[in-house]
């Protein structure tokens, strides 16, 4: 996955988690260690696809307009990258038993990454990162006790 | 939940339950109206060895409301071990709800009572396999906090091994 997609889902998760929120890029930069400029141009191909809108002036920032539950991952992923990572075959009339045979192994393996990453809504992420602090919780107090 | 126990979920207008004779037929006709595939053998025969023996590691469970006929959606699993040296674990192998009433949690109240009867079973993992390209059942499993697990699902074509 390359950054932008990384960066992209980390400011949806941000901003869905508190949708009233107006966040900054700054803020969401500052939180993932990643700089507010490269932020700005994700979240303005974010804005394109009406997932988030922004808001100008003191107070403003940007806020999640998407709807969460049908939000996917290959849908932010396939905005900012090929979503077709298979290894290609220049001319299939050409191919060899071989170079067939690579084309099925990585064509099996994109389309379990594909179909992953259909399946995960920002929802579901959310839900997981809650899931992750209350283990993280429960592990913490079971150290103090 | 014992056979006679009837569970309703906090706030919602619906309970689980365990299977029973009088279900089956809400069950076949459930499957068949999603499926579009009507399978009464396939239903009796999971009704049987699913509903009536070993019930302590074997799960089927409908959600029913109060004077609406049919049922509102069911789920079926079991306690499975041993292969390819596996622990014991909880297995889903159908789930199914009412597409008139989706998105009102009776999908995630039935898998949820099902991860209970497991862990009265002494099982802390479940497990189950769905088709990749059915997003319904890979989301549904997803947002219930399901991920890839150490084993994978293989097949081949006789034909062609």
């Amino acid at each position: 996955m390359q950054k932008s997609s990384r960066l992209a889902i980390y400011a949806l998760i941000e901003l869905a988690s508190n949708p009233e929120r107006q966040i900054s890029a700054a803020e969401i930069g500052a939180k993932y260690r990643v700089s507010a400029h490269h932020l700005a141009k994700v979240l303005l191909t974010l804005g394109r696809e009406g997932w988030v809108q922004s808001i100008r002036g003191v107070g403003g920032g940007y806020s999640f307009t998407g709807n969460a539950k049908r939000l996917t991952l290959f849908d932010i992923i396939s905005v900012f990258e090929d979503t077709n990572t298979s290894c290609k075959l220049d001319d299939p009339s050409e191919a060899t038993d071989e170079e067939w045979v690579l084309f099925d192994v990585s064509n099996e393996i994109n389309d379990i990454a594909m179909s992953t990453y259909s399946s995960i809504s920002i929802a579901t992420l959310l839900k997981q990162v809650e899931r992750r602090k209350k283990v993280a919780m429960r592990d913490a107090a079971a150290q103090d006790a | 939940m014992t056979d006679e126990t009837e569970q309703s979920k906090e706030g919602a207008d619906f309970r689980i339950r365990r299977a029973t004779a009088e279900h089956l037929q809400d069950v076949i006709d459930l499957d068949a109206r999603i499926t579009g595939q009507p399978k009464p053998e396939f239903w009796q025969d999971i009704y049987d060895r699913y509903a009536t023996r070993r019930v302590d590691q074997r799960f089927f469970l409908v959600a029913e409301k109060e004077g609406r006929p049919g049922i509102l959606g069911l789920i079926a699993g079991e306690v499975r071990g041993w292969e390819f040296g596996s622990q014991p674990c909880g297995w889903v192998f159908a789930v199914s709800v009412d597409p008139e009433v989706r998105q009102r949690g009776i999908g995630e109240a039935l898998f949820k009572e099902m991860c209970n009867e497991f862990r009265r079973a002494g099982m802390t993992t479940v497990r189950t396999m769905v088709r990749r390209q059915n997003p319904l059942h890979m989301s549904f499993f997803r947002s219930e906090g399901m991920m890839a697990g150490p084993y994978t699902q293989l097949e081949m074509n006789l034909d062609e091994g």
